[in-house]
């Protein structure tokens, strides 16, 4: 198949999403993927690759000296860095949306490029759910630790159980309308103030 | 207040996104009924295309780029405009600290003389036998890359042959330049304080001795946008304007540091957004000195969108091959930079503004007072080879530029 032939080199000082646009790609038939996640020589890079398309973050500074390098380069043939097709709103917003963007480095025909972009845009979505996901769990891990703190706290203080100990953090926190990790910290950093030993 | 209109704005964390930061801050956007967000970027492509697909509305950028963009050097292509301007001056040419030293053996001084250091410039590239040297700049349609040429084509070194010029991330100029990768670069504030004060590095001339009160970023504003929301970017560009001059006065200066500081804005160290704003420059070797004009906020018109200078920076993107000159191109970039917009907005609001759209760039060699409306001294605005440019004579300056002597 032609389309498997393109040349993609993929941009990313991310390595693990750099790696999740790969395996999506390859998942695609395109076995011709290129990483670079080390912005050192890019242009020599680039040129030494000359790859059909480039798949970069958005958030990635260089962007603007890979758009130099396109303006300079003898290396490719249309030296004009295109973001998918100047007319094509929609395509570039949802680039944009997901924090990728893609230029195509010599002139191919859009249809060639789209999948590949509609590919990227998913990955970078996976990636960025992903993170989030570990955002939360790492999140909920500290809160519990927290409570737990507060709960200890509560136990020794005023000799509640486990249970009375907690039901005392909710209670607080709904007639306060906080959250309990928030009565947690404060309930911390108060006995803290008054006993330094004291959160130990 | 009872209207509000929202407004997305993107700006790269740079000295000059102040007005913007002020605007916000200080309560100007609030007091003309906008509610501005401002969302930093890390690339001007980025600005570029964010302002393509509507996610902003206005823009901190380049002063030449929506003129690059309007001509089609770019992609994706917005119409863009410009309705006004964010200063004049704030770039400098840093090198390192061997390049400096080299070229004070030639006569380069500490004065950052554009004409004298820039020939002894010349002079340690006589003398070279390894490979060229190498300057960065941050984009091919930025202010710094045609000062930068011009200031180097006007001390006799061909910016194409004799050096190499790059494109990298301002943040990493003062890396780079440490690295070896480069041997200087010239780059917006605090970009060139950073390579001083951490990098070892040296100033060898300042943006304002290349060109005097030269424009430097400007309000990008997607035009489509602009045509649907005329009372909302009326709005902002007067919020900018009392945000210019909150930025121009002295006793600001710290507050305007520390607000830049702030990690959301800039997020640098106050003591690398103070020499900007004071115009004392650390210069290297631990020597300061004192230098004029090099940053202006507000005097001398800063925010007025001068139809020659969009001319002028076409006539540099024809200079350095970017675009061939044709009466279509010098019409687009012309109109790119809307005078009559900042005018509209400001004009019942007692602003001193020129009375004219366009000068003769390096006409005046002092401060002068100037034919407006309300009290408004111009100038200098010389270029430092005491080159002229006339936005009437056009072909005549770019036929000129392709033949030098």
């Amino acid at each position: 198949m032609k389309s498997r032939s393109l040349n993609v080199l993929v941009i990313d000082e991310n390595r693990i999403r750099a790696s999740i646009i790969e395996e999506g790609l390859r998942e695609g038939g395109y076995d011709r993927v290129t990483i670079i996640d080390d912005m050192h020589g890019l242009a020599r890079r680039i040129a030494e690759l000359n790859p059909d398309v480039i798949v970069i973050d958005l958030e990635n500074p260089n962007r603007d000296m890979l758009e130099s390098f396109f303006q300079i380069s003898r290396a490719v043939q249309r030296p004009i860095a295109m973001f998918v097709d100047r007319s094509d709103e929609a395509s570039i917003e949802a680039a944009v949306d997901a924090g990728v963007s893609a230029y195509i480095v010599d002139g191919l025909k859009q249809e060639r490029v789209r999948p590949i972009l509609k590919m990227a845009i998913s990955r970078f979505n996976a990636f960025s759910r992903l993170s989030r996901e570990l955002e939360e769990t790492r999140g909920e891990l500290e809160n519990r630790k927290i409570v737990d703190r507060a709960k200890g706290l509560l136990m020794r203080s005023r000799g509640l159980s486990e249970e009375a100990a907690y039901a005392l953090l909710r209670k607080t926190a709904m007639n306060q309308n906080r959250k309990i990790v928030e009565i947690a910290q404060s309930l911390i950093t108060a006995a803290s103030m008054l006993d330094p030993g004291a959160d130990e | 207040m009872t209207s509000r209109y929202e407004i997305t704005a993107g700006f790269v964390p740079l000295l000059d996104s102040a007005l913007l930061v002020v605007a916000k801050e200080k309560g100007f956007a609030e007091e003309n009924a906008i509610d501005l967000s401002l969302v930093r970027e890390r690339s001007w492509a980025s600005i570029r295309d964010r302002l393509a697909v509507s996610h902003f509305d206005a823009a901190h950028i380049l002063a030449p780029m929506p003129i690059a963009c309007n001509l089609g050097l770019s992609a994706p292509a917005p119409t863009m405009i410009v309705p006004m301007a964010l200063g004049l001056g704030g770039n400098a040419v840093t090198v390192s600290g061997s390049l400096w030293q080299s070229m004070a053996q030639h006569g380069a001084t500490a004065d950052l003389d554009a004409s004298g250091n820039g020939e002894a410039l010349r002079k340690v590239i006589a003398t070279r036998q390894s490979d060229p040297l190498r300057f960065g700049v941050v984009h091919p349609y930025s202010g710094h890359n045609y000062e930068l040429r011009y200031w180097l084509a006007a001390s006799g070194i061909d910016p194409d042959r004799e050096i190499e010029i790059f494109v990298l991330p301002p943040p990493d100029m003062g890396d780079a330049l440490a690295a070896g990768i480069i041997d200087g670069y010239c780059a917006g504030e605090p970009w060139n304080s950073f390579g001083v004060l951490k990098r070892g590095a040296h100033l060898a001339t300042v943006k304002a001795a290349i060109w005097k009160s030269s424009p430097e970023k400007v309000l990008g504003v997607n035009a489509r946008w602009a045509e649907n929301h005329p009372e909302a970017l009326s709005g902002l560009i007067v919020a900018l304007e009392e945000a210019s001059r909150w930025c121009a006065r002295p006793e600001n200066h710290q507050e305007l540091a520390e607000l830049l500081a702030r990690p959301a804005y800039v997020g640098r160290d106050v003591e690398l957004l103070l020499p900007a704003l004071s115009g004392a420059l650390p210069i290297g070797g631990g020597a300061i000195r004192s230098v004029k004009d090099f940053f202006v906020p507000h005097a001398k018109a800063a925010t007025f969108p001068w139809k020659s200078h969009a001319l002028w920076f076409y006539t540099q993107m024809v200079r350095w091959g970017q675009i061939e000159h044709s009466a279509s191109h010098q019409q687009i970039a012309a109109e790119t930079y809307r005078p009559d917009l900042y005018r509209a907005a400001l004009k019942s609001r007692g602003v001193a503004m020129p009375s004219a759209s366009a000068k003769v760039e390096g006409a005046l060699t002092v401060e002068t007072p100037v034919g407006s409306s309300g009290a408004l001294s111009l100038g200098p605005d010389g270029f430092f080879d005491g080159g002229l440019f006339d936005p009437d004579a056009i072909d005549a300056y770019i036929a000129a530029q392709r033949h030098p002597h």
